[in-house]
C-alpha cells in the first residue's frame, strides 16, 4: 500500500538477545502493544521506521496531486471540501511522522531520506491529475483502497502507529465519500461529464490496484510482518477486498471498469481480474512513473524556501526567551 | 546548511469537561505558543477537544519499561489493599 516499496528483506540474522525476543514476540501473540520504550528487536524497530515514515512521506507528496486542482474546483462547496481534505493529508503525515519519531528517528532525518529519494512514498502519487474527474476518482478509490489497508492498521503491534491509524480511519471515510459524490455528479450530468468520470476510472484502476503492492508471491515481506503482526492481510487478499467491494459502486455509477477479464465468480463470491502490468509498477517505484521528478522538485522546493522560516521562527524565540530572562534579573 | 532543529512537544487533549487530559501526539515548535497552535491544527480539526496543554517532550521523565518488575512489585504482592481481601458476613448485607 503506502508502504509497497518495502522490497529489502530484513537480514534475519541470530537473534542477538533470544531470551528478551521470545518474550517480545509472547507479548505479540497475546495481542498486547508494543509501546516505545518497550524492548524490540533491531530489525523490527527498522521495519516499523521504514513504514511509517514511507507512510507519512505517502501522505505529505500526495498532497501533491490534489492541491493542483484548489483552485480549480467548480463550485465553493467543492473547494472547501478539497481544502479540508488536502489539509488532513498533511495532518495524517504528520501523525505518522510522530510516530515514527517513538522509535528514535528524528524529523529531519526522515525528511532528509525523503528528499535524498532514499525513502519511498505512494507510487500512486506519480500519476497526472489531468481533469476535475481525477479528484472525484482519487477520492472513490485511492482513498478507498487506503481505507482497505488501513483498518487492519488499527491492530497494527505497535502501538503508536496503531493509535495513529484509528484517527487517520476516522477522517478517511469523508475522502471517499467526497470522491464518489464527485463521479456521482459527473456521471448523473451531462454525456461530456460522464465521459470525464469514464476516463478518470479507465486511468486510475489499474494503478490503484497496484497500491496494495507486489503479489504475494513476489512480496518479501508479509512473513515476517505477519508475525510481529504489524500486517495482518496479505496484499492480494486486501487488493481483493478493494475490488470485491468497488466493482458495485462503479456499476451504480454506470461506468465499466477497464478490464476485459473482470468477471463474477458465484462459486467464490469473489470478482476476479486480468493480469497487473507489474512491469508499469516496478518503473514508477524505481522513479520513471510519469510525475515522479516533478513530484520531488515540488517537495525540494517547498523544503528549501521553507528554510528560512524555519530559521527566523527559532530566532525570534531565542530573543524573546533572552529579553525575558533579562528582564527576570532586572525585576530581582 | 545545518540547520538547528525545532523542539518537540507532547500534546494532551481534554475532548470534554469531566474528562482528563489525555495523550494525543507529539508537534515541533519554536515555543509554547506555536506549539499550542501547532498542535490545534494538527490534532483537534473536528472538534476533538476543548482544552490542549503541551509539554516539552524533553520535560517528561519517564519510567523504564525494563525495571517494571521491581518497580510495580509491590502492588502485587499487597492484596490486603483490596476489599475483597477481607470477610464480611453474608448477614450483614452490602458494605
Amino acid at each position: 500500500m503506502y508502504t509497497q516499496a518495502l522490497n529489502t528483506r530484513e537480514a534475519a540474522g541470530a537473534a542477538a538477545d533470544p531470551e528478551r525476543e521470545a518474550r517480545f514476540q509472547a507479548c505479540v501473540d497475546a495481542e498486547s502493544r508494543i509501546e516505545p520504550n518497550d524492548w524490540m528487536p533491531d530489525a523490527y524497530r527498522r521495519t516499523l521506521i521504514r513504514q511509517i515514515s514511507q507512510h507519512a512521506h505517502s501522505e505529505i507528496v500526495g498532497m501533491l496531486p490534489e492541491g493542483n486542482w484548489i483552485t480549480r474546483a467548480p463550485s465553493l462547496k467543492r473547494k472547501v471540501a478539497l481544502l479540508a481534505k488536502v489539509q488532513d493529508e498533511g495532518g495524517h503525515g504528520l501523525y505518522l511522522y510522530a510516530a515514527a519519531e517513538t522509535l528514535g528517528i528524528s524529523r529531519e532525518e526522515l525528511v532528509e531520506q525523503l528528499l535524498a529519494g532514499k525513502a519511498k512514498y505512494a507510487s500512486i502519487f506519480n500519476y497526472p491529475t489531468l481533469t476535475w474527474a481525477d479528484i472525484g476518482a482519487i477520492g472513490w478509490l485511492v482513498d478507498g483502497a487506503a481505507i482497505m489497508n488501513q483498518i487492519p492498521l488499527c491492530r497494527c503491534s505497535y502501538g503508536p502507529y496503531a493509535r495513529a491509524m484509528i484517527r487517520i480511519c476516522k477522517e478517511e471515510s469523508f475522502h471517499q465519500r467526497q470522491g464518489y459524490e464527485i463521479m456521482l455528479t459527473l456521471a448523473r450530468g451531462t454525456p461530456e461529464q460522464k465521459a470525464m468520470a469514464q476516463d478518470a476510472l479507465d486511468r486510475w484502476w489499474w494503478p490503484v490496484l497496484m497500491m496494495f503492492g507486489p503479489s504475494d508471491q513476489d512480496s518479501q515481506h508479509t512473513d515476517v510482518s505477519m508475525r510481529w503482526k504489524i500486517k495482518r492481510f496479505t496484499n492480494d487478499e486486501l487488493r481483493q477486498k478493494f475490488i470485491d467491494a468497488t466493482v458495485p459502486q462503479a456499476h451504480y455509477l454506470g461506468l465499466s471498469i477497464p478490464d476485459p477479464r473482470l468477471a463474477f465468480d458465484a462459486a467464490s463470491g469473489h470478482w476476479r481480474f486480468g493480469e497487473i502490468d507489474w512491469d508499469e509498477f516496478k518503473r514508477v517505484i524505481a522513479g520513471n512513473g510519469p510525475c515522479n521528478r516533478e513530484r520531488m522538485r515540488a517537495r525540494r522546493k517547498a523544503h528549501d524556501e521553507g528554510a528560512w522560516v524555519r530559521e527566523a521562527a527559532l530566532a525570534y524565540a531565542q530573543k524573546r526567551r533572552q529579553r525575558q530572562a533579562a528582564m527576570q534579573v532586572a525585576a530581582e | 546548511m545545518t540547520e538547528q532543529n525545532w523542539p518537540l512537544w507532547e500534546v494532551f487533549i481534554r475532548t470534554r469537561n469531566g474528562m482528563a487530559h489525555r495523550h494525543a501526539g507529539s508537534v515541533h515548535a519554536v515555543d509554547a505558543a506555536m506549539a499550542l497552535q501547532n498542535a490545534r491544527d494538527v490534532y483537534t480539526r473536528r472538534g476533538e477537544g476543548l482544552s490542549i496543554w503541551v509539554v516539552p517532550s524533553a520535560a517528561i521523565t519517564a519510567s523504564d519499561p525494563a525495571e517494571q518488575g521491581m518497580m510495580f512489585e509491590p502492588t502485587a504482592s499487597k492484596i490486603y489493599r483490596h476489599p475483597s481481601f477481607y470477610e464480611v458476613p453474608e448477614e450483614v448485607g452490602h458494605m
